[in-house]
């Protein structure tokens, strides 16, 4: 229970060890970008809005931006940059490509996360539940339709 | 990185919690799922020397029955309690509820601990957990106490919890087979501007109403006036003196004009929520006017 200046932190990330000595202050999302090189997660509304910071935290989506890295000790923390399997988009990348669920792509890496978690926990959505979902992700293009084709393609 | 450092505490047990809390003081706040604190530190709107996180000390979370009562842990996320067994089937309104605040990630990562003893008005849980007669039990080093949540919040933001005291649990008496409850809410960003909470309870053939307005007022609002005027109504004969009942309360509420609408808009959302909520605890169809 000792204060901690700066504490090492343990967990796994896309199915990997690893290790990373962090202020408590230090919020996951930078960590991810600036320490450990994990630029694919994005900063956008940074209050918990729009979804561009997903990350799956044990299998959960969880706003990077409004969460403390220390949060992450001893978790499982899964990033856009672990989804693909030995240079294998999988099968919601997939999705996305296939029909064009993407413009500008800022927001993808949230979309294509949340739509990971939401097949985890509900294999078989309906159109509601998908909606009501992936209700918290903000596409700026506009391109929901697309979106919402790619994740009905999954299941 | 947040604007201010701190110090961050990880204590295995509330006994170390109570210590810190008592150590600390002013300078300290307890840490759960951060979504309401860790935004507030960002906007530099609080500011902090210690942050305790309760995330890890055993028994703070979960839900179970026990003598009647539904206890909810504390450190319950709002997505562990919308998707729970015992929520669900007991109380399947407020299982609902979880499953509509804000967002997926907000639900995961918020805890309804987190939610009422941060006392953000325009919150969901509140008005329905007062409206379901749920107590609290608040733990500090000389023992717990139960307080009603129809008394926890005091105004914005604030709460009869003491500095060095944790809410551990939330208590929601079973409701009876034949109750049922509603909530209906309405704003345009992702937190209510109004939400009402509504339940139908029958006695021995006489219909009980319990109504409760939230997010309106600094804290949630008992509408005895449509609960009196309700009482003994049956919900075939509701119609009028629901509308009117529920349009002469939304008149009586403080509300005031802020980012979710003026306060007139808000005690016009306030009438159309009762009359929608009531009418969907009674069991009725959503009457819409013709257009």
């Amino acid at each position: 229970m000792d204060a901690t200046e700066r504490m090492m932190l343990s967990f796994t990330l896309n199915g990997r060890p690893v290790e990373v000595d962090v202020e408590p202050s230090d919020l996951l999302l930078d960590v991810l970008r600036n320490r450990l090189g994990l630029k694919g997660t994005k900063r956008s509304c940074d209050v918990e809005v729009c979804g561009a910071c997903t990350v799956l935290m044990n299998g959960l989506p969880v706003s990077s931006c409004t969460t403390l890295a220390a949060d992450a000790d001893g978790q499982t923390v899964l990033t856009i940059e672990g989804v693909a399997q030995g240079g294998e988009l999988d099968r919601v990348q997939r999705a996305f490509v296939e029909h064009a669920g993407m413009q500008c792509g800022f927001c993808t890496p949230g979309m294509v996360l949340a739509t990971t978690a939401l097949l985890n926990v509900n294999p078989k959505p309906d159109n509601a539940e998908i909606r009501h979902f992936l209700r918290g992700n903000i596409c700026r293009c506009t391109g929901y339709i697309k979106i919402l084709e790619a994740v009905k393609s999954l299941v | 990185m947040l604007p201010h450092r701190f110090q961050y505490h990880r204590p295995d047990n509330l006994e170390q919690v109570f210590e810190l809390l008592d150590r600390y003081g002013d300078d300290v706040a307890p840490y759960a799922g951060g979504t309401e604190l860790l935004l507030a530190l960002k906007a530099r709107v609080l500011r902090y020397e210690h942050l305790v996180d309760l995330k890890r000390v055993p028994g703070l979370k979960g839900v179970c029955e026990s003598d009647g009562q539904i206890v909810i842990g504390a450190l319950s996320s709002h997505f562990s309690l919308a998707t729970d067994p015992i929520v669900k089937r007991l109380v399947p309104a407020y299982a609902a509820l979880s499953d509509n605040i804000a967002n997926i990630r907000v639900r995961v990562s918020g805890t309804i601990g987190g939610n009422l003893c941060f006392a953000e008005p325009h919150a969901d849980p509140p008005a329905m957990l007062a409206a379901l007669g749920a107590s609290l039990t608040l733990r500090g080093r000389d023992g717990q106490r139960r307080v009603a949540m129809a008394d926890f919040i005091e105004g914005e933001f604030t709460t009869v919890r003491g500095p060095a005291e944790v809410l551990t649990e939330v208590r929601i008496p079973a409701p009876a087979a034949s109750a049922r409850y509603a909530y209906c809410s309405f704003g345009h960003l992702e937190r209510p501007a109004v939400g009402i909470a509504a339940g139908y309870c029958p006695e021995r053939g006489t219909p009980h109403y319990r109504i409760w307005a939230g997010a309106i007022a600094g804290r949630p609002a008992q509408l005895r006036s449509v609960e009196d005027a309700l009482e003994g109504v049956p919900p075939d004969k509701l119609g009028d003196v629901l509308a009117e009942a529920a349009s002469a309360a939304a008149q009586e509420l403080p509300a005031h004009d802020d980012l979710q609408g003026s306060a007139d808009y808000k005690r016009h959302l306030a009438a159309v929520l009762t009359r929608r909520a009531v009418e969907q605890a009674a069991g009725l169809q959503p009457r819409r006017k013709a257009a």
